[in-house]
């Protein structure tokens, strides 16, 4: 079948390419005049988007339309989803589409950057705009065949049909006379009435990759073979910082199948994406590989973090969250006058540990070098980084280097790093350019995460003669993923301190926000949903102790806070970042938050009698331009032990491309929630992670999932107004919701996570 | 060492100690098995054993010797394989997909041995095999609609 088909993208490349206009390079400099105007959305993303139906979309002379993916597949769908969008366009018949991966590289494609959530409301419109522009080429090759105006022909569901004459001709037909015609003009461009959709905004479509799982065909990261290829695992040092200082291998070339060691280097902070260094041991198999890291004796030079030690380090966070002048992040009115005149204040301090992504897949990459070409596979949420990163460790230039994106077993933001696949590039280089696989065991990442940061969250509330609130502080502490870019950075940045600290919506006279410093002792990174866990878990904490105090309903406590129905924009928040949206386009809507809330309780019946042991918890939370409201119901026994018979999730995502795929990301960040409230912590001891693989670091199984997990998708107006994330925003109200839950069934408040063993003693 | 695989017999020039997994995937190129943490902590790794569910990471070659494996490439062929296979398909159950050939393969020996299983039945089964997507509401589902499907007699 492969020799049948009509590559446009090859034939017409160019010619669509240079005419069109239908590529937009943003952020290139001297585009026009408009350059220095805040760029939002896909237009401030790094490379922009792609639109051009020449580099998207080829069809075979059979009819298989062939529908390029561009974006990472790590589970949330979008190799199904992003190619729904331009099939539903262009009317072509789903089962005869093939979704092909793209490589890394993003001024053909567009941003490639595949985290925040973004990639359904970034790329919708461009996907669109490609499936109108081959529906349109291939009605004009039809009408042009059969000498008739083009608007009497029409694309329906992989034919044109002229319907004066009852003629039609496949798309397959149409294939090579399409292909020959320009691109037409964006603004020339007609879409589909959301009215006439196939696919979009419906549930019948399985994963495209749905019978490969099934029937173990898939190829991920961990999966590929190259001719030749050795494997390779390494010894990374033990804590961040680190160095090799001398090793021995004697016993480690003993192994059978073990080849060769060698070293990689370390390189000083910041982490960036480099590797770690270390040893690396090269085998016939991963298996001998890893006896051969056993038989090492290495010494290394302790590094700079090996103090680290988290029980302490919570202390350092504790007393700089009680201490008042870090930096003002948001001040209005007076808080401290309000804290200490009023009749009623309340006070309460949340802690969230670090916690490692650890997706099922571990880190892993493949790479060989040939006449100084170096050619990459790996499962990577950032392709264009992975290449840039490549280049620059080898030293050559950028079109030396091929970054073939695989299936990723699991992202959750681990993979948007790639100093694994430096290692990978390194090592092939190291090995004449020999085809290698690297592999990081469970113990490599688990150990050596960029780690969810670790956090210490305070809070204090006053409250006046008549109930109402009236002051809020929040200090918020934790190392920044700045210092992952820059060495000793201190201060949450923008997009951390905009995912829950500043852009709460909370309708009250005095505010005062507050990020007190703190250091980084090991690579800090992200993790699903980010900031957005610690900020959320201690501010819908909060409220429902805040609740609690004043012996109100926390649902009618909440959204008195939230306050009338407004949109606000973030910008006046203090928030420059709002997920990168424009604040016009994207203002903070009170009336959706309130919507979601409404509709959640309704939902979960809120409120309902339960039974001794039993309890409702609610939470709220805005994150990734989308609003998510979640009630989870909690039974805790005489034990100690808790079961999750039901959680209600109510979403308010704008638009929805693929129902049933947002469905499956929240019932996922719904389990990963309850992972990390109730189980989820890396913690530290000189400098070394304790944990290494899932006895340590554990997490939810079947038999801690809840019973139910109810999704309710709150629907859009139409198809003009704008989409929200969908991967990210269901994580953040599930731990607050749960704890919230467990008091409400057991009055035993929880600050600290994980729950573990704390409702046992 | 003869081992058997799928009905296949392979001679396999390895170590007696290493694990199952490594033989399939680096050795054979049978790729569908899954590596996830190499210390039977995560399930990926779920493949057949004389019809028992076991973890190939931790599992040497040896004791397999005389035995039948049968991993993900052929779990159709097991009685209750189409009908879970059919199922995961149906109810969309994977997200990432990594975790899901150990999960079809606990999920296939569960319906083998008991073609009505219970919530804590499922759980008993299950809980060995870690799916960090989150998929496990579908997972379940998806074992009751293939014990249904079998019960009905639609399995083949």
């Amino acid at each position: 079948m492969k020799d049948n088909i009509i590559n446009i993208s090859r034939r017409n490349f160019v010619k669509g390419f240079a005419l069109s206009g239908l590529v937009l390079a943003v952020g290139l400099p001297g585009l026009s005049a408009a350059e220095d105007e805040p760029k939002y959305g896909r237009d401030g993303m790094a490379n922009g988007w792609v639109d051009n139906p020449l580099v998207f979309v080829s069809i075979a002379t059979d009819g298989t339309v062939t529908i390029v993916a561009h974006r990472s597949e790590m589970g949330q769908g979008v190799r199904t989803s992003l190619p729904m969008v331009v099939a539903d366009e262009m009317e072509a018949d789903w089962s005869r589409v093939v979704v092909q991966q793209a490589e890394g590289d993003e001024k053909k494609y567009g941003n490639q950057d595949t985290d925040g959530s973004r990639s359904i409301r970034h790329f919708f419109m461009p996907m669109r705009n490609v499936g109108a522009a081959a529906r349109m080429m291939l009605e004009s090759a039809a009408a042009a065949l059969w000498a008739v105006p083009v608007s009497e022909v029409k694309a329906l569901n992989h034919e044109v049909i002229h319907a004066a004459s009852g003629r039609k001709l496949g798309f397959g037909e149409l294939a090579e006379k399409a292909a020959e015609l320009a691109v037409p003009e964006r603004t020339a461009l007609r879409y589909k009435k959301s009215s006439e959709f196939r696919y979009i905004g419906k549930s019948d479509n399985k994963l495209v990759d749905g019978m490969d799982i099934a029937t173990g065909n898939t190829e991920y990261g961990m999966d590929v073979r190259l001719e030749n290829m050795v494997y390779a695992v390494v010894a990374h040092p033990p804590a961040y910082g680190d160095t090799l200082k001398s090793y021995d291998d004697s016993e480690t070339l003993k192994v059978p199948g073990v080849i060769k060691t060698l070293t990689l280097p370390s390189s000083a902070p910041p982490a960036l994406f480099n590797p770690l260094g270390g040893v690396v041991v090269v085998a016939e198999n991963t298996w001998a590989a890893k006896q051969g890291r056993d038989k090492l004796k290495v010494e290394w030079v302790a590094g700079p973090n090996r103090q680290y030690e988290s029980e302490a380090f919570r202390e350092q966070m504790k007393a700089a969250a009680n201490s008042s002048g870090g930096k003002v992040l948001r001040s209005a009115g007076d808080t401290y006058k309000a804290l200490e005149t009023a009749p009623t204040t309340l006070k309460a301090e949340y802690y969230v540990p670090h916690l490692a992504q650890a997706p099922m897949e571990p880190p892993v990459a493949a790479a060989q070098i040939k006449d100084g070409f170096c050619e990459v596979w790996a499962p990577t949420q950032a392709p264009q980084a992975a290449h840039d990163n490549v280049a620059k460790w080898l030293d050559i230039k950028p079109e030396q280097v091929r970054i073939n994106v695989t299936l990723l077993g699991g992202g959750f933001g681990r993979k948007s790093k790639p100093d694994y696949v430096v290692e990978a590039a390194l090592v092939s280089k190291a090995l004449g350019g020999q085809a290698v696989k690297l592999v990081w065991t469970r113990e490599d990442d688990i150990q050596h995460s960029y780690f969810h940061t670790v956090s210490y969250e305070h809070l204090e509330a006053a409250i006046d003669e008549n109930g109402k609130p009236q002051a809020w502080l929040h200090r918020t502490v934790a190392p920044s993923i700045s210092s992952t870019f820059a060495d000793g950075a201190v201060n949450q940045m923008p997009i951390e301190l905009g995912m829950g600290v500043v852009n709460i919506p909370f309708d009250l006279p005095n505010i005062q926000l507050e990020n007190p410093a703190a250091q980084a002792h090991t690579r800090i990174g992200w993790f699903r949903s980010v900031s957005n866990i610690p900020h959320g878990f201690a501010v819908q904490s909060f409220i429902n102790e805040m609740a609690h105090e004043l012996k109100r309903d926390h649902k009618e406590l909440l959204l008195e806070l939230i306050g009338p129905d407004r949109k606000i924009d973030p910008s006046t928040l203090r928030d420059e970042w709002n997920y990168g949206e424009s604040p016009k386009l994207y203002p903070l809507d009170t009336g959706r938050m309130k919507r979601v809330i409404e509709h959640v309780t309704a939902k979960a019946n809120w409120g309902k009698t339960l039974r001794a042991g039993q309890g409702q918890g609610l939470a709220a939370h805005y994150s990734f331009v989308t609003y998510v409201a979640a009630v989870v119901e909690v039974s805790v026994n005489e034990e100690g032990e808790v079961s999750i018979p039901q959680v209600d999730i109510a979403v308010d995502c704008g638009p929805q491309v693929n129902p049933e795929r947002i469905r499956s990301q929240i019932e996922g960040a719904c389990v990963m929630g309850i992972s990390l409230a109730m189980l989820g912590e890396i913690s530290f001891k000189d400098g070394v992670a304790v944990q290494d693989n899932f006895d340590g670091y554990q997490v939810t199984r079947m038999d801690g999932a809840p019973g139910k997990i109810n999704v309710h998708i709150l629907p859009a107006e139409d198809y003009d107004a704008p989409m929200g994330g969908v991967g990210e925003p269901g994580m953040p109200p599930i731990a607050p919701a749960l704890c919230n839950a467990i008091f409400a069934a057991t009055q035993k408040r929880i600050r600290n996570l994980p729950i573990r063993y704390q409702l046992e003693e | 060492m003869k081992i058997t695989i799928n009905k296949q017999t392979h001679q396999l020039d390895v170590p007696d100690d290493m694990p199952i997994l490594w033989a399939l995937r680096d050795v054979l190129g049978m790729t569908g098995t899954k590596f996830g943490c190499g210390k039977a902590l995560c399930g990926a790794c779920t493949v057949m054993l004389d019809g028992n569910p076991i973890r190939s990471c931790v599992t040497p070659v040896k004791a397999a010797e005389n035995k039948q494996i049968t991993t993900i490439e052929a779990i159709s062929e097991q009685p209750a394989g189409p009908a879970i296979q059919a199922a995961w398909i149906e109810n969309n159950v994977p997200q990432c997909g990594y975790c899901q050939s150990g999960q079809i393969v606990s999920a296939t020996a569960l319906l083998n041995s008991n073609k009505k299983p219970t919530d804590d039945d499922i759980n008993a089964a299950m809980s060995g095999n870690i799916c960090r997507c989150g998929t496990y509401n579908r997972i379940r589902d998806a074992i009751k609609q293939a014990a249904e499907t079998m019960e009905a007699g639609h399995e083949g």
